[in-house]
């Protein structure tokens, strides 16, 4: 018994020491080389600039509150949508927050359009806190604000969600969605237009 | 629930009972420690390995110098990762200055990355630096798993070998898997979730400012790497917080797929590796016909009370399933179909929050590690898991009928039983212990975000996952306390030591016993009858003990939940 302890201890240090060079330093290592070298853009989160400031990620949600924009769904990253601080609200399906958060949510927008059922995900936080996307039905919800508050015909944003929706990856992968930095860059896009 | 749902499900059981068999037969070479032809590339890096170490591979170990090496391994990376966090702040590789990992915090975080558990008293993105992210957690996520896999080897040459002293040499069995299975297949995978859009960068971080005019820091860093053997080691402690829901860690539907495969892909394989060491693949797949029995159940419950959503906010004018902690892009199918898979395999990642599913929905994830996390299971853990009640279940069939109980030609007497039944015992013992301590002490009470039964819930949970190693939670618990983190830091090491040893012991006194040839006597190891007695044993053993637990928990959350109690 006692051979077998001191017979491991030589292992155990250099293994250890070897295993962390190994993948602890050389196998992110060049996988970061690898990564910044062929997919740069990915690798460094997937950027939008423009005019050199950087506005976005297309893939990390950001918050949309403005009643000129489809608004994203709720978050539970700190304040909102705090790319430091990922996180759910991790209320159960019997919390007393969470059905005030909801009735809360559900007041500002039954307000706007009475008696319609609203679209789950719009009035639910994701599990992120960082959510790029809402469902086509929670973007169609909104259309008839966006057409109000931005001076459009109720065609021309339904049109413009329908365009923007995301199907599912053959036919089984992912659901519905509309990335909401997408769509909204597009609606700030046909308001440049007009007022031109 | 849709048809694409049910698609998506039947697509995932599909492609992962078809990738059992190629995964099984390499991990079956590597059991072997026969050439592969990553060979004339790795082999150098293998003899230097055993050259610096003084390691002799071929060294038949008995079970007690396997079970002595692989502790005092397991200790070093353990000092390695504990000492790496508390001097974080002194350490190159920190952009974002993190200050020191605190001591109970550190304690708990190693305990967790070395037992496989990779739960998550931290939020990794504001605590660690991207050092302790590559050097301390990607390290254990790797060696953790390659030792699961040499448990499993082991107790596989227990069955196969006849009147033989030793189970294998755990330096060889550690140093073959990392370099020929983990290392190759992540350095795949990484690449694949960077052309995705998961960020592999040193920077820490990146200041937007978004369309309204807000400013918003994203936090990057090294996370493909990681990402990559994060699931295909069942590991699932997350770069960032949120772990696998974070757009960063999963960004696409494709990738959300391909995770959920890599989770259950080495555990699936070595069902096939099982069979082929002992000479019948039919052995194997009885084994892997039970798992994946319980998987579809399981998943059908939760994919069904998720989609049916919750009636206290249909009663408010909300429309649709329960979305709440779920994100857009996965949807209720690839949610509750990813939380059955990560609690059946003992990962832990998440891509949706099981504290906010609907009481049963999340009582599945719950009943899935309480079984033992042998439904597939960790890398390893699962099958060697799974063997014991094998084991117990021979027992049980012998004890009916009257026969000898043997198991794929090798008797099982008291010694055997005895073992495996201490080896199950210890999950519920310490999961129930803790539970009630937990419940009693002003500390203990503390933790929970939810009142009411949910909150007895989310303590059940943390108890059930650190022992069950899987590492997943229902995240409103604020666990990082000294309580917590001290008492979930002892259950992951006793969940994770206290049923190998046991199960090495077994390994070690089948390995000396000579083959019983199969007789008209033998109880039939293969075939559906087997297989339903296995799925009897694991629901009986495992389910019943915890039934009065979930009866306080999430079955009283349920009832309340139907009736628009609140709390």
């Amino acid at each position: 018994m006692f051979n077998d302890l001191t017979s491991a201890l030589r292992p155990a240090l250099v293994m250890t020491l070897l295993f962390a060079l190994l993948l602890g330093i050389a196998y992110p290592l060049v996988l970061t080389g690898v990564g910044q070298t062929v997919f740069p853009s990915q690798a460094n989160g997937s950027l939008v600039r423009d005019k050199g400031v950087v506005i976005g990620s297309t893939i990390v949600g950001q918050a949309f509150t403005s009643d000129r924009y489809f608004h994203s769904r709720p978050s539970a990253a700190g304040k909102g949508y705090d790319g430091l601080a990922s996180s759910g609200s991790n209320l159960g399906p019997t919390s007393e927050a969470l059905v005030d958060r909801v009735k809360g949510d559900l007041q500002t927008y039954q307000a706007a359009a009475p008696g319609r059922l609203v679209p789950s995900d719009l009035v639910t936080a994701s599990a992120s806190g960082l959510d790029p996307d809402i469902s086509p039905e929670a973007a169609f919800y909104q259309a008839d604000r966006i057409a109000r508050t931005r001076n459009l015909p109720v065609a021309t944003v339904r049109a413009l969600v329908e365009q923007n929706v995301d199907r599912p990856m053959l036919g089984i992968l992912g659901e519905p969605r509309v990335n909401l930095f997408e769509l909204n860059r597009r609606l700030d896009a046909i308001g440049a237009k007009q007022v031109r | 629930m849709t048809l694409q749902g049910w698609l998506l499900i039947a697509a995932f059981t599909t492609i992962t009972l078809a990738l059992a068999r190629p995964v099984g037969l390499w991990l079956f070479a590597l059991y072997e420690g026969r050439r592969t032809f990553l060979h004339p590339l790795l082999g150098p890096v293998e003899r230097g390995f055993y050259r610096f170490s003084g390691i002799d591979p071929t060294e038949d170990q008995g079970w007690r110098r396997y079970a002595v090496h692989m502790l005092i391994f397991n200790a070093a990376l353990l000092l390695l990762t504990y000492a790496l966090l508390r001097m974080q702040a002194l350490l190159p590789l920190n952009p974002l200055g993190y200050g020191p990992v605190g001591e109970h915090l550190a304690f708990n975080t190693a305990i967790s990355f070395t037992s496989n558990t990779n739960w998550q008293s931290y939020a990794g993105e504001s605590t660690l630096s991207n050092l302790s992210q590559m050097l301390a957690l990607t390290i254990h996520n790797f060696l953790s798993a390659a030792t699961g896999i040499a448990l499993a080897f082991a107790l596989f040459r227990g069955f196969a070998r006849r009147n033989a002293t030793g189970i294998g040499n755990f330096w060889a069995d550690i140093t073959r898997v990392t370099l020929y299975l983990l290392l190759p297949l992540c350095i795949v995978l990484a690449l694949f979730y960077i052309a995705s859009g998961v960020p592999q960068t040193l920077a820490g971080s990146v200041d937007v400012t978004t369309l309204e005019g807000i400013r918003q820091t994203l936090a990057l860093g090294p996370v493909a790497s990681q990402e990559a053997i994060k699931m295909l080691g069942t590991n699932g402690g997350g770069f960032f917080n949120a772990n696998s829901a974070h757009p960063f860690e999963n960004p696409t539907a494709l990738t959300n797929f391909v995770q959920m495969l890599s989770i259950f892909a080495i555990g699936t394989g070595l069902t096939y590796t099982f069979g082929k060491a002992v000479g019948n693949v039919r052995q194997g797949r009885a084994i892997l016909a039970a798992m994946m029995i319980l998987f579809l159940a399981g998943t059908t419950v939760t994919y069904w009370q998720e989609a049916a959503g919750n009636p206290v906010l249909h009663h408010l004018g909300v429309a649709g399933g329960n979305m709440e902690g779920k994100e857009a892009r996965f949807g209720i199918a690839a949610s509750s179909l990813f939380s059955v898979v990560t609690t059946a395999a003992s990962c832990g990642a998440v891509n949706a929050m099981h504290d906010s599913f609907t009481a049963l929905g999340g009582m599945i994830p719950l009943i899935n590690i309480q079984l033992g996390e042998v439904v597939v299971g960790g890398v390893g853990a699962g099958i060697y898991g799974f063997l014991l009640f094998a084991i117990l279940a021979v027992f049980v069939a012998g004890l009916m009928v009257g026969r000898t109980p043997e198991y794929v030609g090798k008797k099982i007497e008291s010694r055997e039983v005895k073992l495996a039944v201490l080896a199950i015992a210890v999950l519920p013992l310490i999961i129930l212990g803790f539970t009630t301590i937990a419940a009693i002490l002003p500390a203990g009470l503390a933790g929970p975000l939810n009142k009411g039964p949910h909150g007895f819930s989310e303590i059940l949970y943390a108890f059930t996952s650190a022992v069950g190693n899987n590492g997943s939670a229902f995240a409103g618990l604020t666990a990082n306390t000294p309580f917590y983190n001290g008492m979930l830091g002892v259950a992951m090491w006793i969940g994770r030591f206290f049923i190998i040893i046991p199960m090495l012991a077994i390994a070690g006194g089948l390995a000396a016993k000579r083959h019983t040839p199969e007789g008209a006597g033998s109880f039939p190891t293969t075939g559906p009858l087997w297989t339903g007695l296995l799925v009897g044993i694991v629901l009986v053993v495992g389910g019943l003990t915890f039934l009065p637990s979930l009866a306080l928990g999430p079955i009283a959350d349920h009832l309340a939940m139907i009736h628009g109690q609140l709390f």
